[in-house]
């Protein structure tokens, strides 16, 4: 026990005794956490699939349901999240490269800084807006004239709006959190040349909750016909 | 042991990350916001039907190049890609039978349950 121990003191580089070598070691890591997105997949695909049939069924809803919605905000979150898995992709390539733990960090801190105004143009400019107009699920519907014998379809358009990118939203703060704990590692100098599984599997993450919002912003904001 | 850790210290050196280069990041990068910009654009063009088609097609391609080349599924093959694989697989099994089912309850001209079955006997004394 204490010799383990020890010769993983002795290997600062993060290499687990367990495995034959370090591509096996990366190889485990990648699956592990392919796995787990696999589960995202379907957590999300749960929500994906009662969009389609509600979408099949109240076509008209759905569609005064997307003009309640700026698409300016969808689009211009969309290039935010874009740029914040570009930066994140950079920040695990200066780690592969070898560069400056400040490298490193700072990528991390400007993937940050994008997620989190993802969430601030949500929050502010989206949702408080859709709370104050009465068109927010839990705060009271107030139903528009022209959504007509729609209404009801409406309101659960707005249901679904809510829902999936609430859910996105918190896999947003859960990254922020992540990220967080990587400048952490990074600042102790725990990622070399050699070493960067944390990063690789938090970017693994990262992108797919950017690929989630690739999908949400067509089918809740772009229905304009 | 020791000659376990001997050899896992050699592989450690030998063994090489591919690193994508930064021409590529910025190439799928710039690919990305234009896509986004088509896609914005196409939905304010009426295209009937296929609106909601082009949009989803666009969102496909985005996708696969965030997967292939920002999460490297390009250059790691084997098991983390046919976990991709199945997990897609699996979402569209999902979204197949659930639509198969939703959408084949409103064929019958006559109510469900035993009236469903029994009335349809007498179709020809009723029209």
């Amino acid at each position: 026990m204490s010799d383990a121990a020890t010769v993983h003191d002795a290997n600062p580089t993060g290499f687990a005794h367990q495995f034959e070598d370090l591509e096996q070691q990366r190889d485990a890591g990648r699956l592990g956490m392919w796995v787990f997105l696999a589960t995202e997949i379907l957590f999300f695909g749960g929500l994906f699939a009662a969009y389609t049939i509600y979408r099949s069924l109240h076509p008209q809803a759905f569609l005064i349901g997307s003009h309640l919605l700026e698409v300016k905000f969808g689009a211009i979150n969309t290039v935010v999240l874009i740029c914040s898995s570009f930066t994140m992709a950079m920040a695990i390539r200066s780690a592969q490269t070898g560069r400056k733990k400040g490298t490193i960090i700072s990528w991390l801190i400007l993937t940050m800084l994008l997620g989190a105004t993802f969430l601030f143009l949500k929050f502010r400019f989206e949702w408080y807006h859709d709370y104050v107009d009465h068109i927010m699920p839990g705060f009271g519907f107030h139903n528009m004239p022209q959504w007509g014998a729609n209404a009801p379809q409406v309101q659960m358009f707005m249901c679904f709006y809510f829902f999936m990118t609430g859910l996105h939203a918190l896999h947003m703060i859960v990254g922020i959190g992540i990220l967080t704990t990587l400048c952490i590692m990074a600042a102790r100098g725990k990622f070399t040349k050699h070493y960067f599984a944390p990063l690789e599997i938090s970017g693994l993450y990262w992108h797919f909750v950017d690929i989630v919002w690739i999908f949400l912003f067509p089918l809740l904001y772009l229905i304009r016909y | 042991m020791s000659t376990h850790e001997e050899k896992a210290a050699q592989n450690y050196e030998l063994y090489e990350e591919h690193i994508v280069p930064v021409s590529t990041y910025l190439g799928v990068f710039i690919a990305l916001l234009c896509a986004t910009a088509l896609t914005t654009w196409i939905a304010f063009q009426d295209l009937g039907q296929w609106n909601v088609i082009v949009a989803l097609l666009i969102a496909v391609c985005k996708a696969t190049l965030v997967v292939l080349f920002f999460m490297h599924v390009k250059y790691n093959k084997g098991l983390s890609r046919i976990t991709l694989i199945a997990a897609v697989f699996w979402l569209g099994l999902l979204i197949t039978f659930t639509l198969a089912d939703e959408l084949t309850r409103h064929w019958e001209i006559y109510p469900r349950g035993w009236a469903g079955a029994i009335l349809p006997m007498f179709h020809h004394l009723i029209f």
